[in-house]
């Protein structure tokens, strides 16, 4: 018997696949950049209102966060409007010019967001702007929900 | 030495598996993230006023006074208003067309002063504030396109510069009274 060969195509047809932990590395590691893990526990209830003329900011490690709202007390009751920097309530308003002065200097183009709840007085915000004012923090920012 | 040494396999590392371990990760963190844009109403607040001098002097006419009380009623220059009328009072204000005694020189030296008490509940605030910026980004863009043909978004920073000076956006934001 004649010897019957398979035939076999010259080369082999194998996408090479080497390449592709590199390519899903890559993505990996803009995921994770774009990442925020660590979201500040909100001692306050923050219920933002809307607006119609807003504007986006792009850089968020510019922005440092102010919360200003009724206080969360245990069983689900609300307490007295209160201030919350990063990740405690501040009792004194005057500490605030400090907190947010050592902020500026370690990022000069800061923007204070000013994330308060609807129900919120504007007695409270006016003292805290003053402070920003003293801190010389003059960039702010309320934020609000797009309306349309 | 008799004993051939056997052959060693290849030293390699098999890297398939990298990718379902990138993989992982990279699902991990597509779940994790949240690409959630800050939005809000942008401000620039004056520095402190020394104590000891007086506030620059603004003429009355080129003063808007928007006081706001706490229920949310709206008193622009003494008068009671709507918030709906806002926006066209505003702007006639601003224009001023015909170019009456009592309202500004020119749009340059409007100024708008939003006053409020201290009860004055925040949401109501902001509406106010939204409908004074609402006024001026119409006011822009009405120029922006009667001079570029384009919104006053899509221009570049140095047409976006020759529209501020058009219209600047002086707005005050006035301390409540102590009371």
């Amino acid at each position: 018997m004649a010897n019957f060969k398979k035939k076999q195509a010259g080369s082999k047809q194998e996408i090479p696949t080497s390449a592709m932990p590199d390519v899903v590395f890559m993505l990996l590691f803009f995921f994770m950049v774009t990442t925020v893990l660590r979201e500040v526990t909100l001692k306050v209830r923050v219920d933002l209102t809307q607006a119609g003329n807003i504007e986006k900011i792009e850089e968020k490690r510019l922005v440092s966060y102010i919360y200003i709202g009724p206080e969360r007390l245990p069983g689900n009751r609300l307490g007295e409007d209160k201030v919350q920097i990063d990740d405690s309530i501040q009792p004194d308003i005057g500490a605030i010019r400090t907190i947010m002065y050592d902020k500026l200097l370690e990022e000069p183009r800061m923007i204070v967001s000013l994330r308060v709840d609807k129900d919120s007085e504007f007695g409270l915000l006016t003292d805290v702007q003053e402070e920003l004012k003293q801190a010389s923090a003059f960039r702010i920012n309320y934020s609000t929900k797009n309306e349309n | 030495m008799l004993l051939k040494k056997r052959k060693r396999e290849d030293a390699t590392i098999n890297g398939s598996s990298m990718a379902d371990i990138a993989f992982l990760l990279l699902i991990f963190f597509l779940v994790t993230t949240t690409i959630n844009v800050d939005t809000g109403i942008g401000l620039v607040l004056p520095p402190p006023l020394d104590p000891t001098q007086e506030p620059p002097p603004i003429r009355e006419r080129n003063l808007m006074k928007i006081l706001v009380s706490a229920e949310g009623q709206i008193l622009m220059d003494e008068e009671l208003v709507q918030l709906s009328e806002v926006k066209e009072k505003l702007k006639t204000f601003i224009k001023n067309p015909d170019n009456l005694e009592t309202l500004p020189i020119s749009p340059q030296a409007a100024v708008v002063s939003i006053k409020t008490v201290r009860e004055t509940p925040y949401r109501i605030y902001i509406d106010m504030l939204d409908e004074v910026m609402g006024t001026y980004r119409e006011l822009r863009n009405e120029v922006a396109r009667a001079n570029y043909g384009r919104d006053y978004a899509s221009l570049n920073d140095e047409q976006e510069e020759a529209v501020n000076d058009i219209y600047p956006k002086k707005i005050s934001i006035a301390e409540p009274d102590k009371d």
